[in-house]
């Protein structure tokens, strides 16, 4: 277990290296800053001064070095825009983003498993058909269209939720929370519902496929002829067996979840990270570009960390460690 | 309490397919006495497994009992609700399966599935109930039970698994035990040994055995009665002497010819010509009767159940007279 936690840590540090280097070059790439940033009527020596101030004078292989070091003090940067640490900007802007994720993650656990049950259990019922139709709508439906049309429905015709913003924030933990309030639940809910759909969707089917393959073992029908009762056999014997494959697609799906909020957070102004990245991408704000990426990849990593832990706590048959 | 363990009359299970009913069991009857063991023997398809899981009520859907009656004990299982049938099952009556390898659940320990099936139907602590693991561990010959009970399935061989199985099916001490070709997915070593404990601990325990399987030379050395399945009905059954000595029926006949031998060294083992017929859409009539060497007119008719003998039932208009084997 040791050995296989080192191992995979030395891994990690390659594909964050590697990673370095891929958006290093990759915001090279996109387009010079200057450009945007520097007033179109600035002299020539005040566009050097500029470039000099931004490092940018420098080759390429040198600004990159200039930035491995910082990054080994835990600085990713300054930004261009705000002269302020990327890491800061976008640790201020976190919060707002991990709540909608962490939201929308258990909205499609607690809406795509029962749902998913159930239309395994019952596929010729109603409701079991209704969910897996609508299924297809929540991953074929682009989400800016269905935030559209949430904000028409909720917000404009019925006027029931607030369409825009954070609301009302409350702190804990010295960091301001949307959920802590009605006001801030009221806006959380449309952006999270609409994030969380595709989610649910995928959860659901998986839930329901891993149940309709299931059941016809023969270790089920095993727990039915010992006498127990059909929630005990469900929830379980079936439940315990298809979890791996649901638990891996949650993992990875709450990394894209805080990863991709982009086209939510700008359809309902949600001022979270996704926001800023835009953003910064516009302005070609190469700092606050890289370290975003930089944390995505970190999430990433630590994500599938995790979700390699849970399945041994969740099947006795695989071993993290390395065979020799 | 008569020593008549179960009582199975004129069981129908179809099965309700978009192609038409398959009648997979069709009016089968026969009996089981406390600490008696049936051989229930037939190919693959002829109806003996959807037989024991009637038994047990597990047939699923579109498949459901569509006539007869079970009397276990006098009580009709047919008619029981299915938590009755529940409080029954695992307790009562039990079932071993045919492969050890899937019987058990692969993320759950085996003390989880043990102490579960004793909770299910006994209200006693859980020190209690792993007690009780334990003790069943023991008793099918698995070495030192207390770790074993810790391990997962996957940690287990084959036999150990189905000894596991066979430990579950035993919590309870039921009254009827159902064992749809346990031995099948072992080696020979293996079975013979399982065998050889399950026929000890039958006559131990007073319960009524039966025993699922193609395989007739396990039949032979285990069960008290025959009967042989074909396409859903049985053609033949009595007790073990009768039926393998001096089989009527032809396709029986054709069965136990068709059985390795050390007499038939040398020679060809004789096959039955032909295929089991579709379950769909049986013709009317004696359904082996295109694989039989005596068939004729009368076989287009659907062969009456006789008694030949006391104890020996048949379903045949040209049984075969002399001892053939």
């Amino acid at each position: 277990m040791t050995t296989w936690l080192f191992r995979r840590l030395i891994q990690a540090l390659f594909v964050i290296l590697a990673m370095t280097v891929i958006v290093f070059l990759g915001v090279n790439v996109i387009g010079d800053p200057v450009e945007i940033l520097i007033s179109p009527d600035a002299d020539q020596a005040e566009r050097a001064r500029a470039i000099i101030a931004l490092g940018l004078d420098k080759p390429l292989w040198q600004q990159y070095l200039i930035f491995l070091q910082g990054a080994l003090h835990g600085d990713l940067g300054r930004s261009f825009v705000f002269n302020e640490p990327a890491l800061r900007l976008i640790g201020q802007r976190m919060p707002a983003t991990m709540e909608l994720a962490v939201t929308a993650v258990l909205l499609s656990i607690v809406l795509g498993i029962p749902l998913g049950l159930y239309a395994g259990l019952y596929p010729d019922s109603i409701l079991g058909r209704s969910a897996m139709a609508g299924s297809i709508l929540g991953f074929s439906l682009p989400t800016f269209w269905v935030g559209l049309m949430f904000i028409m429905v909720f917000a404009v015709e019925l006027g029931w939720l607030p369409s825009t913003g954070r609301g009302a924030t409350a702190a804990f933990l010295g960091v301001q929370w949307s959920f802590l309030t009605r006001d801030g639940l009221a806006h959380m809910a449309m952006p999270a519902l609409n994030l969380s759909l595709g989610n649910i969707a995928l959860v659901l089917r998986l839930t329901r496929a891993g149940v309709r393959e299931n059941l016809p073992m023969d270790y089920v029908r095993f727990a039915r002829a010992k006498g127990l009762s059909p929630a005990r056999v469900v929830f379980v014997h079936v439940m315990k067996n298809i979890l791996i494959p649901i638990v891996t697609v949650i993992g990875l799906e709450f990394g894209s979840t805080i990863a991709f909020s982009v086209v939510t957070e700008s359809v309902f102004a949600w001022p979270g990270m996704g926001k800023l990245i835009i953003d910064s991408i516009n302005v070609l704000d190469r700092p606050v570009i890289v370290a975003y990426l930089m944390m995505i990849v970190f999430l990433f990593i630590v994500i599938n960390l995790i979700v390699d832990l849970l399945y041994t706590a969740l099947d006795p048959r695989v071993r993290l460690e390395s065979r020799q | 309490m008569s020593d008549m363990t179960l009582e199975v009359r004129n069981l129908r299970t179809h099965f309700f397919t978009r192609a038409g009913v398959v009648r997979a069991v069709e009016d089968v009857s026969f009996s089981v006495q406390r600490g008696r063991v049936l051989g229930l023997v037939g190919e693959s398809g002829s109806g003996k497994t959807v037989t024991g899981f009637s038994i047990i009520r597990l047939v699923d859907p579109p498949g459901r009992i569509a006539g007869g009656s079970i009397l276990f004990h006098g009580r009709d299982l047919a008619k029981l609700s299915e938590r009755e049938m529940r409080g029954l099952r695992g307790n009562r009556i039990a079932m071993i399966f045919q492969d050890p390898m899937m019987t058990l659940n692969p993320v759950l320990r085996i003390d989880t599935q043990m102490i579960e099936t004793v909770r299910a139907h006994a209200k006693v602590s859980h020190a209690e109930a792993r007690a009780r693991s334990r003790d069943a561990l023991g008793m099918v010959g698995i070495p030192s039970p207390d770790e074993r009970l810790e391990s997962y399935p996957h940690q287990f061989s084959g036999g150990m698994r189905q000894r596991v199985a066979i430990a579950i099916a035993l919590l309870h001490r039921p009254d009827l035990i159902i064992a749809d070709e346990p031995t099948t997915a072992l080696d020979v070593t293996i079975q013979a040994q399982i065998l050889a404990e399950v026929q000890k601990l039958a006559a131990n325990v007073g319960t009524a055995l039966i025993w699922i399987t193609h395989d007739l030379s396990v039949v032979a050395g285990l069960a008290d009665e025959i009967a042989v399945m074909y396409a859903g009905r049985i053609v033949e059954a009595g007790d073990v002497a009768t039926v393998l000595d001096r089989p009527s029926h032809p396709y029986t006949h054709g069965l136990i010819g068709s059985v390795p031998s050390r007499n038939k060294r040398g020679t060809r083992l004789r096959q039955i010509p032909g295929m089991t017929p579709s379950l769909l859409d049986l013709p009317e009539g004696c359904a082996f009767r295109a694989r039989c060497a005596y068939a004729d007119a009368a076989c287009e008719k659907d062969p009456p159940t006789t008694e030949p003998a006391r104890g020996h039932a048949l379903r045949c208009f040209h049984p075969l007279l002399e001892p053939v084997a």
